[in-house]
């Protein structure tokens, strides 16, 4: 290559990358002052977007691709994984360490507390409330998910009608936690008392057509906990079941059928074989289960906001920031969060590190 | 199998029992959900003052006319109308004079009117309406009638908008983490570099830290580069919190493929970046199609982070229906229409592509 050729094939790189930088911050400028209608609107945000990606990209590789030989096997991996690992840095991993300062830091992140936040986090009385319900979350949600999830698993095995069984009780796992929040609030209505009302909660009119006195449920301590974890019950049972269900599958269909021969009860066989050959998935479903009931925050934020006894940690973070502006402490709870789910993730890395997948 | 003859009778009688059970599960499964549709169907009035359920054909009183009492009656004691006799508290509760009929008293003493009502089959003429749609549909001001008649007046929830939004966040937000996390997979599985594979542990244990540790410090990062409030900001929120599985899965698939398709490729003359489009990209469709499916389900119908990095500017629709269920939450008209539009796109999704979303979910189960 001449050194002229050189040269231009710089400058080309060079003004592809203004130009791309002229489209990215252009377009941001320009998405963000225009007035026009939504349509058009929403259409260009996503061309724009997926468009500087694409270009970012090309260009980049465009840049690594015209450096020397030597350069150039340190520069590609770079362009490559590159993005990822900023992204990373900036969204996941850099956060955790700022937290974790801050949480040494009052409201206004400039004095410095020691552990008080923390000593709050476990002695404040809506926390020790908020454990308390997310302890209740973990143990009865996870157990009537992959309960109910393996029991359908199972029984749907030996229907016909199998596939559509399961599309049924899968289905909530597509809807967001706030929709089943509407759908829930609404079973759960109530209208109360007077002549001519009637209720249109569908709980409280089974409870009255049953001879009983309609209730305003979500207000009543204890119950509503429960009343709650039912709608998480609703929508993650269809998660344990199909994988529970496509482990039940994977089982030789000998093992139970000679045990059927040799005697033994529907029960027996439930328990001796089909449990223990598919352990491995009842473990990973009860974790992810598990970690989605620490983390839970939509359900208990649109059906009680947290009060008449239902605050969870993770709403109690999002009150002490976005509420109260108590920076401090909301780190703290955040920090309390990742600690909780620190066995798992070493878990997860210890599977990992078996699996060799990595050479 | 020992007794031909008795098994076929103890294994349809078995069978009948499971399908029973599973009927019922799936019923109770599906009543929530269809109790909302048929409610953003019915005339605002009529949610306020009866049960969906009965817009199904059922038996109830019907009232078919009045009957007066006359005035030489004596109110304070037993009275006979229509040959049945009892006392004016009774009369008030309605008595049953027939068969399928009752009169019940209207009003006081002074009335002396009784209504007539007959048990009949009614709900076959549902009165359903698009009207709860309209409403919620629109940014305007909307008008419906409540349980008494009254004629109520509301600024509309402009879930036209929100729709909007929530498609100018759910598509890039699912597109921008699939691609740069397939070259980040194609990075980690076919080139050499240092540190490659302490990073990739660091990938693996991001999995299951829960993103609350991440809002506050780049809310701060967000708010001093002026990105609240921009789609720009949930994309990148979206991608940071996506990454770790999406770099997961699809180097699980990348790091599978054969190794002989990259090294022809080479020998031909291509350079990473062709090998990367032209075949780990077309090679890798199913494992992107599982966690696009994955992703856009959960974007569409996450709230948190467009609680905290959108606010109220440019609403999505689960935004916009928890400030609906905060701010009109007896509405129930706009409110059951509101959740079924949300429900709409990601249950078609869901639906048509669930073959690929159940292979993510399986291949994803590590993350919380």
């Amino acid at each position: 290559m001449t050194k002229q050729r050189r040269v231009l094939e710089t400058l080309g790189v060079l003004l592809l990358l203004g130009l791309t930088a002229a489209f990215l911050y252009g377009g941001f400028a320009f998405l963000k002052s225009y007035g026009g209608p939504k349509l058009i609107a929403t259409a260009l945000a996503i061309v724009w977007g997926l468009g500087s990606i694409a270009l970012l990209y090309f260009v980049l590789n465009k840049m690594a691709e015209s450096l020397p030989r030597r350069v150039r096997s340190i520069a590609l991996p770079t362009v490559f994984a590159g993005p990822a690992l900023v992204i990373l840095f900036w969204f996941l991993v850099l956060p955790t360490l700022r937290t974790l300062w801050l949480s040494f830091f009052d409201e206004t992140s400039a004095h410095f507390v020691g552990l008080k936040n923390f000593a709050f986090a476990f002695t404040d009385r809506i926390m020790l409330e908020s454990f308390r319900n997310n302890l209740m979350w973990m143990v009865f949600g996870t157990f009537f998910c992959v309960g109910l999830g393996l029991v359908i698993a199972v029984l749907a095995d030996r229907s016909r009608w199998e596939k559509l069984y399961k599309a049924v009780i899968f289905m909530p796992m597509a809807i967001s936690f706030v929709g089943a929040g509407v759908i829930w609030k609404f079973m759960y209505a109530y209208r109360g008392e007077g002549s001519g009302i009637q209720e249109i909660g569908l709980l409280n009119a089974v409870v009255v057509a049953l001879g009983g006195k309609s209730q305003a449920w979500l207000l009543i301590p204890g119950l509503n906990n429960f009343l709650l974890i039912a709608i998480m019950v609703w929508l993650q049972t269809g998660y344990a079941m199909v994988i529970l269900s496509s482990a039940i599958k994977a089982i030789p269909g000998e093992l139970p059928e000679a045990a059927r021969i040799d005697g033994a009860t529907e029960f027996q066989i439930f328990f001796r074989i089909i449990i223990p050959a598919i352990q491995g998935s009842i473990v990973t479903v009860t974790t992810t289960i598990v970690i989605f009931s620490l983390k839970l925050f939509d359900i208990v934020r649109v059906m009680t906001g947290g009060n008449y006894g239902t605050d969870v940690i993770a709403n109690e973070f999002y009150l002490e920031q976005f509420t109260y502006g108590q920076t401090g402490r909301a780190s703290s709870i955040a920090i309390v969060l990742l600690v909780a789910v620190v066995p798992i993730m070493i878990y997860n890395l210890r599977q990992f590190a078996e699996r060799r997948a990595f050479k | 199998m020992t007794k031909p003859g008795a098994v076929p009778g103890r294994k349809s009688h078995r069978s009948l029992v499971v399908n029973l059970v599973l009927v019922l599960t799936s019923l109770a499964w599906l009543v929530p959900t269809i109790g909302v549709l048929v409610t953003s169907f019915r005339n605002s009035q009529d949610i306020f003052s009866s049960g969906w359920w009965t817009i199904f054909p059922h038996r109830a009183w019907v009232q078919t006319g009045e009957v007066k009492v006359d005035p030489s009656v004596d109110v304070d004691g037993p009275m006979t109308i229509e040959g049945a006799t009892a006392t004016f508290e009774e009369w008030r509760k309605g008595v049953e004079v027939a068969h399928d009929r009752r009169l019940q008293w209207y009003g006081n003493k002074r009335t002396r009117a009784l209504v007539a009502q007959e048990l009949r089959w009614v709900g076959f003429s549902a009165n359903l309406t698009l009207d709860n749609y309209k409403g919620v549909l629109s940014g305007g001001t909307v008008t419906y009638k409540d349980g008494n008649g009254q004629t109520i007046t509301r600024l509309g929830s402009n879930f036209a908008d929100a729709v909007m939004n929530s498609v100018a966040v759910a598509v890039p937000s699912t597109v921008i983490p699939i691609l740069i996390a397939a070259f980040a997979a194609y990075a980690f599985a076919w080139m050499e570099f240092p540190g490659r594979k302490t990073l990739f542990v660091m990938v693996v244990a991001l999995l299951v830290v829960p993103l609350q540790i991440a809002l506050i410090p780049v809310l701060r990062d967000f708010t001093h580069l002026k990105l609240n409030g921009t789609f720009l900001a949930m994309w990148l929120a979206h991608t940071g919190f996506g990454l770790p599985l999406a770099v997961y899965l699809l180097f699980n698939y990348v790091s599978q493929l054969p190794r002989d398709i990259f090294e022809s490729a080479f020998i031909d003359g291509a350079t990473p970046f062709t090998v990367f489009v032209r075949l780990v990209i077309p090679l890798s469709v199913p494992a992107l199609a599982s966690f696009a499916i994955f992703q856009f389900l959960w974007v569409w119908n996450d709230y948190l982070v467009a609680l905290i990095f959108l606010g109220d500017k440019n609403r999505v629709v689960t935004s916009a229906l928890a400030a609906m269920v905060g701010e009109k939450g007896q509405d129930w008209h706009y409110l059951t229409s509101g959740a079924f539009l949300s429900m709409i796109l990601p249950l078609m999704v869901f639906f048509a592509l669930q073959r690929y979303f159940v292979r993510g979910l399986m291949a994803g189960s590590v993350k919380g």
